[in-house]
């Protein structure tokens, strides 16, 4: 039986939106439309967003195009948004896609925060 | 429905995308049960995802009267299979390179990629239908 939970939680940390991926796989167009509808409309101005993946065990190219979308609606709010925790089997999948020139990729929540609060951070 | 001889099987799928998981979780543990590390099981989870998805959404655009064929034998030396649509097909050699610098920041285009990256052998019919992915369990020299 397929979970129940929501796939994204989402809390705030210091004027900072941290979205925590639940799910282990993102798959389903179901599941891609849920995290659209959760995350895209609290894309405000100015927005500092952080998205933990740390869950995340396995994704799809339908994922990726569902997070350019997500950080083309940031830049458009002059936010900022971070990526966080990415397994390194999905790190080679952004690796092979040049999408780690795309996202600012940090190895955890906390320099996720960082980042988006404008902190240098090494990655 | 799946029918076959020898290790060589066929199988039908609905062109939606719980066909297309339910396929793979099955395809998945056969290939489990053949003994395939976890790095060439995320390799093949991937390229399936892709080229089934590809096959249901982009040739046979989610029709429900329309089926996705699948032919596949796996082995302990390779997990070998071929997706085919109903769809017109298409031309693989001219897909735009998803990462150069004009289309990174497109929201399709990068399945046939991670096929090609995940897969030993991934080829394409004439008609651009119909794709034959190979999946070698101990690396080729």
């Amino acid at each position: 039986m397929k979970e129940r939970i929501p796939p994204v939680g989402i809390a705030y940390s210091g004027g900072v939106t941290v979205a925590t991926l639940t799910y282990e796989r993102i798959l389903e167009d179901a599941d891609l439309r849920t995290l659209e509808k959760t995350i895209l409309p609290i894309v405000e101005p100015d927005i500092k967003l952080v998205m933990d993946f740390s869950s995340v065990q396995f994704l799809t190219s339908a994922a990726l195009g569902l997070l350019i979308r997500i950080s083309k609606k940031v830049r458009e709010n002059q936010g900022q948004m971070s990526l966080c925790g990415i397994q390194p089997k999905i790190m080679e999948v952004f690796k092979i896609t040049q999408l780690d020139r795309v996202f600012d990729i940090q190895p955890d929540v906390p320099a996720g925060l960082r980042a988006v609060q404008g902190q240098v951070s090494e990655s | 429905m799946t029918t076959g001889q020898s290790n060589r099987k066929f199988v039908t799928i609905a062109s939606n995308s719980t066909a297309v998981e339910r396929l793979c979780s099955r395809l998945l543990a056969e290939a489990a049960e053949n003994h395939y590390c976890e790095d060439h099981l995320f390799a093949i989870h991937l390229a399936l995802e892709e080229a089934l998805m590809n096959a249901a959404k982009h040739g046979n655009e989610m029709d429900p009267k329309k089926e996705v064929a699948v032919e596949y034998a796996i082995t302990p030396e390779k997990f070998d299979i071929s997706i085919s649509d109903q769809g017109p097909g298409f031309n693989p050699g001219t897909l735009p390179d998803p990462r150069s610098e004009e289309n990174l920041y497109k929201y399709e285009g990068r399945g046939v990629l991670l096929m090609r990256s995940y897969m030993d052998v991934v080829e394409f019919n004439e008609k651009g239908n119909c794709v034959h992915m190979i999946k070698y369990r101990a690396p080729q020299s």
